[in-house]
């Protein structure tokens, strides 16, 4: 009944290592740009600031009561209006997912930071550093590596998110697998080999982080 | 740019503003747009609340069976469950059991297309549920299992009125997250024609070409949502506290 004898070589070269391609580079993309905003966001949160905590925390709270989908397609509906051009699926789909990305690493990042003891904060100030100084050389090194588990997990969960720009067309791993599915009519056997592709790429990826979680529990 | 909220008095087929704003419904009634968002917002509702209750069905029976001592079969295959459904994205799963399930086994032949999403979205949830559940049961101390035990309760008597009780009291949290969870992705079900809300904002918006006061009415929905079922959950936290634990004691003080 089902017939996987279609899925070749070529095909895989033709139709899929192209969206593979887009889909880690989106992956990528939006963790870097997700990290630097949200670790941003996380900073004027915690700053004890009204006017630099109140926006940022509706933004992130904002963000996420709303279902990426939802985001997708206000980015795919909005960014043309703005600049008054298309700029096309892919573009909207980086922007939109470091925007909403942002929300979610800035709630591990502050995590993160609170998770440090208070002394340490104190250390810092008492050698004389800036706000700056103890943040860069104190606090955050050792916040990003309290977090790093969670941090990758979420990387994960952001890969297997970037199936969703599939809706607004864009050129991704899951937008191969239907198109060679349809083209060479076995739409089925592709949406079965899709989800074994996305099975391994995050199970090995899961079974990675999960070693490096016991590595680091045993250093600290 | 001016928003025309007009929009959505708006007659469905022939766009007349429709005063009252409500259509007259029935088969040869008429619709309006605001008619039509309220029931995409039921189908959101219904989609996201069975989802929801296969979820934690499934979730905990799976969460139970990898808790239980000697048999590690079971625990196995509760692991395998928990890796499968976590691993594969949320919309090639419904894909799969939308234009696959159904060829491949035909007991599902007949099952509607709603039911068939409900199961995907919720055994995709039953994985988090059950990796909850299985912490809540762990973090329990040894003590509760033994006393269980003690009592001459059976396995299922102990799990039944000793762990599970107390477990799913803890996990009420992450369990908040999850229910807030599958509200959102419910909207994955836009993908195969489930008229839901995301459905209704991305056809609706191009329908009247209104698509900013289309998408702000149906972002506000949204959120009205997470917060409604956040404040739902809180309640069922408060009630159901453990008298003596840490989070019993609500802010501070004796």
């Amino acid at each position: 009944m089902l017939d996987f004898s279609f899925f070749t070589g070529e095909v895989f070269r033709g139709y899929i290592l192209q969206g593979l391609y887009f889909s880690l580079a989106l992956t990528a993309v939006s963790t870097l740009g997700g990290t630097v905003f949200g670790t941003v966001l996380a900073l004027m949160r915690l700053s004890g600031k009204g006017f630099l905590a109140w926006p940022a925390t509706v933004y992130v709270n904002g963000m996420r009561s709303i279902p990426l989908l939802m985001v997708l397609l206000w980015f795919f509906l909005l960014v043309p209006f703005i600049i008054g051009r298309p700029i096309g699926a892919e573009l909207t789909a980086v922007i939109t997912f470091i925007a909403f990305e942002a929300a979610y690493f800035s709630e591990i990042v502050r995590a993160g930071i609170q998770s440090i003891a208070r002394g340490q904060i104190f250390a810092g100030q008492a050698l004389g550093m800036s706000y700056g100084q103890n943040m860069r050389l104190v606090i955050l090194p050792q916040a990003f590596r309290n977090m790093t588990p969670v941090f990758l997990t979420q990387t994960i969960i952001l890969f297997q998110d970037t199936s969703l720009v599939y809706i607004i067309t864009a050129h991704d791993l899951l937008h191969g697998f239907t198109v060679a599915g349809n083209n060479l009519s076995h739409p089925r056997e592709s949406f079965i080999l899709a989800a074994v592709f996305y099975f391994v790429i995050c199970f090995s990826l899961s079974w990675a982080v999960k070693k490096l979680q016991a590595k680091i529990a045993i250093i600290r | 740019m001016a928003l025309d909220w007009q929009v959505f008095c708006q007659d469905t087929i022939d766009k007349t503003v429709v005063k009252g704003c409500f259509g007259t419904g029935g088969a040869t009634g008429t619709q309006t747009y605001l008619d039509w968002l309220l029931q995409a917002w039921g189908q959101t509702i219904i989609v996201a609340g069975l989802s929801l209750i296969v979820a934690l069905v499934v979730g905990a029976i799976i969460g139970t069976i990898r808790t239980l001592p000697d048999n590690p079969w079971l625990a196995r295959i509760g692991n395998w469950w928990v890796e499968l459904f976590r691993n594969i994205p949320l919309l090639v799963q419904i894909f799969l059991w939308y234009h696959v399930v159904p060829v491949l086994i035909p007991a599902f032949a007949k099952t509607p297309k709603l039911a068939l999403v409900v199961f995907g979205l919720g055994l995709f949830t039953s994985a988090r549920v059950a990796e909850q559940l299985r912490a809540g049961i762990q973090a329990l101390p040894r003590g509760q299992r033994y006393a269980g035990m003690a009592l001459g309760f059976t396995t299922l008597q102990y799990y039944r009125y000793v762990l599970l009780p107390m477990a799913f009291r803890i996990i009420i949290p992450p369990l908040t997250s999850e229910a807030m969870n599958i509200f959102k992705n419910s909207s994955v079900a836009f993908a195969v024609s489930i008229t839901e809300l995301t459905f209704f904002a991305q056809q609706a918006g191009e329908e009247t070409a209104r698509g900013i006061e289309i998408y702000m009415a149906v972002t506000v929905l949204y959120v009205i949502s997470a917060f409604a079922i956040n404040r739902i959950m809180a309640f069922i936290e408060k009630r159901s506290r453990v008298p003596g634990l840490v989070a019993s004691t609500g802010g501070g003080g004796h």
